[in-house]
C-alpha cells in the first residue's frame, strides 16, 4: 500500500522541481550572447537523440530495431521528397502498423 | 498572456493530445495491477510525464524497489533541465509565474514553441501543452477502468508517432539554418545511440545536449564575421506545424 504512494510522491515532487529548475533560476533575464548560441543548438541535439532513442530503444537499456525503424525511416523518405509533416507522421504510423501486422 | 498564441498553441496541441490520450489508456492498463486504481490516476494527474511514468512502473514491476523506480524517473525527466534552461530567457515575470511555464513542457509543445535563435513562445508552449492534460488524465483513467475496450497503441502504430514528429521537425525546421544544426544533430544522435546500451535509461538523452556546446565555436566565428542566422529561417514552425 504504502510503496505505491510514496512512488507518486517522489514522482511529483522530483518532475515539479526539474521542469521549474531552469525557469526559476535562469529566467526573467538576458543570458549572454554566446549561451543563447548554445540554448539555440540544444533543440536539434536534443530532438536527434529522442529520434534515434524513441526509434532503436529497447526495454530497458539495448537497441532494437523493428517495425519502427520501418516507420520512421517511411517518413524521412517524405521529410526528402519535401512532403508535409502531417504526410510523414501519417506515413509512420502506417507503415509501423502494417509492419507488425504482417511480422 | 498572449490569446493568439494561446489558441494557435491549442490548435497545434490537439494531434498529439489524441496520441497522448491512448498512450495514457496502456499505461492505465498496465499500472493499475502494479499501483492500484488511485495512485495510477494521481501519478498521471500530478506527474503528467509519459516516460517517467513508464519508466518507474517498469522498475517498479520488475521488482526494482522504491528508490531504483524513483531514480529511474529522474533520470527520464532529466532532458526537462536542458529544455527548461533553453526556456528561461524567453520567460517575464516573477518566479512563481515562471515555474507555472516550467511546468507546462512536454516535449511536443516545447519544440513546437521553438522560434528560432534560442527564442521560445511560452504562451504556445502552453496553448500546445493543454489539450494533452486532460487526454492523459482521462485515457489513464479509461485504462484502469475499462482496459479490455481499448486497442493497444502499439498495433496501431502509435509508438512511431513522437520519433517521426521529432524527425520531421529535424528536418524541416532546426537542419534549414545551416550547417552547425546538423553537425550538432548528427552529434546528439550519435551520443544517443552510443551511450543507450551502456548507461540507463534517460542518460543517453541528457548527455546529447551537450552536443549543443559546439554552439560556443560559432559563437567564436560570428565575432569574427557578420551574424548569418535570422528567425524567419525558421517559417514553418511559426504556424500549425501539423499542416
Amino acid at each position: 500500500m504504502a510503496e505505491e504512494w510514496a512512488l507518486v510522491a517522489w514522482l511529483v515532487a522530483t518532475t515539479a522541481m526539474i521542469r521549474a529548475a531552469g525557469p526559476v533560476t535562469l529566467g526573467g533575464r538576458e543570458l549572454p550572447p554566446r549561451a543563447m548560441e548554445v540554448i539555440a543548438l540544444l533543440a536539434p541535439a536534443l530532438l536527434a537523440a529522442l529520434v534515434v532513442t524513441q526509434t532503436f530503444g529497447g526495454e530497458g537499456s539495448e537497441l532494437t530495431l523493428d517495425a519502427r525503424a520501418i516507420g520512421v525511416g517511411g517518413a524521412g523518405v517524405v521529410l526528402a521528397f519535401r512532403g508535409s509533416i502531417l504526410l510523414a507522421i501519417t506515413v509512420a504510423i502506417a507503415l509501423t502498423a502494417a509492419a507488425r501486422a504482417i511480422g | 498572456m498572449r490569446r493568439d498564441s494561446l489558441t494557435a498553441g491549442i490548435r497545434a496541441g490537439i494531434p498529439f493530445a489524441l496520441a497522448a490520450g491512448l498512450l495514457a489508456a496502456s499505461f492505465g492498463v498496465i499500472a493499475e495491477p502494479v499501483l492500484g486504481a488511485g495512485a495510477t490516476l494521481a501519478m498521471s494527474a500530478f506527474v503528467f510525464a509519459g516516460s517517467a511514468q513508464f519508466g518507474s512502473l517498469a522498475v517498479l514491476a520488475g521488482g526494482g524497489g522504491l528508490a531504483a523506480a524513483v531514480g529511474a524517473a529522474v533520470l527520464l525527466n532529466a532532458r526537462y533541465l536542458p529544455m527548461g534552461i533553453a526556456l528561461a530567457p524567453s520567460l517575464r515575470g516573477r518566479t512563481l509565474r515562471r515555474a507555472a511555464y516550467g511546468e507546462a513542457m512536454i516535449d511536443a509543445s516545447w519544440v513546437m514553441a521553438n522560434r528560432g535563435g534560442g527564442r521560445f513562445d511560452p504562451d504556445f508552449l502552453v496553448g500546445a501543452t493543454l489539450p494533452s492534460y486532460p487526454a492523459w488524465v482521462g485515457g489513464t483513467a479509461v485504462g484502469v477502468f475499462a482496459g479490455d475496450l481499448i486497442a493497444d497503441p502499439a498495433d496501431l502504430g502509435l509508438d512511431a508517432l513522437f520519433p517521426a514528429f521529432f524527425l520531421a521537425l529535424l528536418v524541416s525546421g532546426e537542419l534549414r539554418s545551416g550547417a552547425v544544426p546538423v553537425v550538432v544533430a548528427l552529434l546528439g544522435a550519435a551520443i544517443g545511440l552510443a551511450l543507450t546500451p551502456l548507461t540507463p535509461v534517460g542518460v543517453p538523452v541528457l548527455a546529447a545536449s551537450a552536443a549543443a556546446l559546439l554552439g560556443l565555436r560559432g559563437a567564436e566565428a560570428r565575432r569574427e564575421g557578420p551574424r548569418s542566422r535570422d528567425p524567419a529561417e525558421h517559417p514553418e514552425i511559426e504556424g500549425d506545424p501539423v499542416g
